[in-house]
């Protein structure tokens, strides 16, 4: 696989770029000649995709109100086929990403490379490296077929960064027919209201797992949320419990955070909660076992109960 | 109305992993049970077929040395049969090739109305193969359901997204990715464990499914993993036993970080 053309898949909210696709397109200018983006949300992103490096906007015709897996990844595929596609399609880990990956590695028959932090080149070829275990250990994975490269990259993996770029030139791929892969119509949307600074952004977070102990307790984290003016966030355990919605989730199913500073209360730190927080430049843990994983990345660790530190903390701040 | 689930046999994830040192494959060699993530597909598949008044449920897996502990967990909740695909030429396969098995596999259990899936597996999490076996079977699919509703043909999803959920509604079949958490997965009663060590599993090899060889395990793959490294640890932090006092030292690294 040579690289001289890569694909981002450009996604967008009300006109909106998500960082992500930035982050996305700062990585790709440092692998590839040619960058340019494939998008379902329209011609209005081209100046901000341009200002960070894309040459081309790839419009998909005919989303609206449509789940953008078939038709962005039948879109690329054609290109493909017809010679014009990409030697790298770049994905972030999102909902309608994995769904573009996934639909995209059948119609080209290529395998996705996924949970990807960070894109190298071997042997003249890219390659993906994934964190294993909780990112204690990192593979690095390469294709081994010359067919289009599809990488899964996991949120805030690269920092995004303006080009100085112009705006995209904005062309139109064709879709080709889906039959029924096509048909999901999306008839409504809902909008959680949430107040305070998005789990994805703010300085401060702070978590709560199963240690809390029960639902009602979840309180005390929104709490202390509230004082440090901090997103509140939960692993894998609560949510799937039922104890916070599902927006709240940090870890790998979850959110990707790289706060200021991490606080996890309860939390004993399984791998799928330690690949989502442990970017966070500062962590401070509580919980009562001495052996617990999350120990492992804490600056400042304590070893007690939550329901004893955490009143007494919210306490003190509330003093200040 | 009947609904497949594709269910995976993950070894216990309470015991930690660890890479092989000469393969640099997963370690496989403990007992296997039942992914929790497909506890919530299997218990929402049971539900649908209530809700419709007639059908069953086919659980739809793939799994090395003919394992079925974590079939009879979900047999025994109430899925009335299973294929089992287990064959040696499957060690190795990646997600791709795990989906042209299932969607074969999907196939030779007989006409499903709906496919139900997890969003990813707790050990692999690639988090693909439910689009993957939805492009292979030319269905329509819809991902992260939190709550699915069957009305004769079409099917009505709650599908999460980034800033809350979509209400989505496709033609039947299709395939739909279940969010962990989203039902309660109901205990197998002392009667369903009984019951289910006489159900059927349909245990076959690829060849059975007119798979090739080629076409998995890690020939099949395409990909291949180059470099096994440790990555960069924290530096030890400073872990302190609470005496009561604890929070002052929170509280004094937050002044130090300026957060407060």
């Amino acid at each position: 696989m040579t690289v001289s053309k890569i694909w981002v898949f450009g996604e967008a909210a009300d006109g909106t770029v998500s960082n992500t696709t930035l982050e996305l397109l700062a990585k790709a200018r440092t692998l590839a000649d040619t960058v340019e983006v494939v998008t379902a949300a329209g011609a209005d992103i081209a100046g901000t995709v341009g200002a960070h490096g894309a040459t081309k906007l790839l419009t998909v015709p005919g989303t609206e109100g449509k789940l953008l897996g078939a038709p962005v990844a039948g879109a690329i595929a054609a290109a493909i086929a017809a010679g014009s596609g990409p030697d790298a399609v770049l994905i972030a880990t999102s909902y309608d990403g994995r769904d573009v990956a996934g639909r995209l590695s059948v119609k080209a028959d290529a395998p996705v490379i996924t949970n990807v932090v960070d894109i190298v080149e071997r042997d003249g070829a890219l390659a993906g490296v994934e964190p294993v275990f909780g990112g204690s250990t990192e593979v690095v994975t390469k294709f081994t077929t010359d067919k289009v490269g599809i990488f899964l990259v996991r949120p805030k993996s690269f920092a995004a960064e303006e080009s100085g770029g112009g705006a995209a030139a904005v062309e139109e791929l064709a879709v080709p027919d889906l039959g029924a892969t096509g048909a999901p119509t999306i008839t409504n949307r809902f909008v959680e209201e949430k107040t305070g600074p998005s789990l994805d952004e703010a300085a401060v977070v702070v978590a709560g797992g199963r240690g809390l102990g029960e639902k009602d307790n979840f309180q005390m984290v929104e709490d202390l949320a509230k004082l440090l003016a901090a997103a509140p966030g939960a692993s894998r355990a609560i949510v799937d419990a039922g104890w916070v919605p599902y927006s709240y989730q940090v870890g790998q199913t979850g959110k990707v955070v790289k706060p200021t500073v991490y606080i996890a209360a309860g939390i004993s730190g399984a791998t799928q909660h330690l690949v989502g927080m442990k970017g966070s430049k500062n962590i401070i843990a509580i919980n009562k076992d001495p052996e617990a994983p999350i120990f492992s990345v804490a600056d400042l660790g304590i070893v007690g109960d939550v329901h004893k530190v955490l009143p007494k903390l919210i306490e003190a701040l509330q003093g200040r | 109305m009947n609904v497949v689930v594709c269910v995976k046999q993950i070894p216990d994830p309470a015991d930690p992993g660890a890479l092989d040192p000469t393969t640099k494959t997963l370690k496989r060699d403990g007992k296997l049970i039942l992914d929790e993530s497909d506890s919530y597909g299997v218990e929402m598949a049971l539900q649908l077929v209530d809700a419709a008044g007639g059908g069953e449920v086919t659980l739809v897996s793939m799994a090395p040395n003919s394992e079925v502990s974590g079939l009879r967990t979900a047999l025994a909740m109430g899925a009335a049969k299973a294929v089992l695909v287990s064959d040696d030429a499957l060690a190795g396969t990646d997600a791709l090739g795990t989906a042209k098995v299932l969607a074969k596999a999907i196939e030779r259990a007989g006409s499903a109305d709906l496919i139900l899936t997890a969003t990813e597996s707790s050990d692999g999490y690639t988090g693909t193969v439910p689009e993957q076996i939805a492009e292979l079977l030319s269905l329509p699919s819809v991902t992260f359901a939190k709550e699915i509703t069957v009305d004769g043909s079409s099917v009505k999803v709650q599908r999460q997204t980034e800033a809350g959920f979509d209400e989505v509604e496709s033609p039947l079949p299709a395939v739909i990715s279940v969010t962990a958490g989203v039902v309660e997965p109901r205990y197998p009663s002392f009667k369903g464990i009984m019951a289910a060590k006489s159900k059927p599993v349909d245990e076959v090899k690829i060849a059975d499914l007119g798979i090739d060889a080629g076409a998995v395990g890690w020939a099949g793959g395409g990909q291949e993993i180059v470099e096994v490294a440790e990555a960069e640890a924290r530096e030890a932090g400073t872990i302190i036993e609470d005496d009561g006092e604890s929070f002052g030292k929170i509280v004094e690294f937050l002044d130090e970080l300026k957060v407060i």
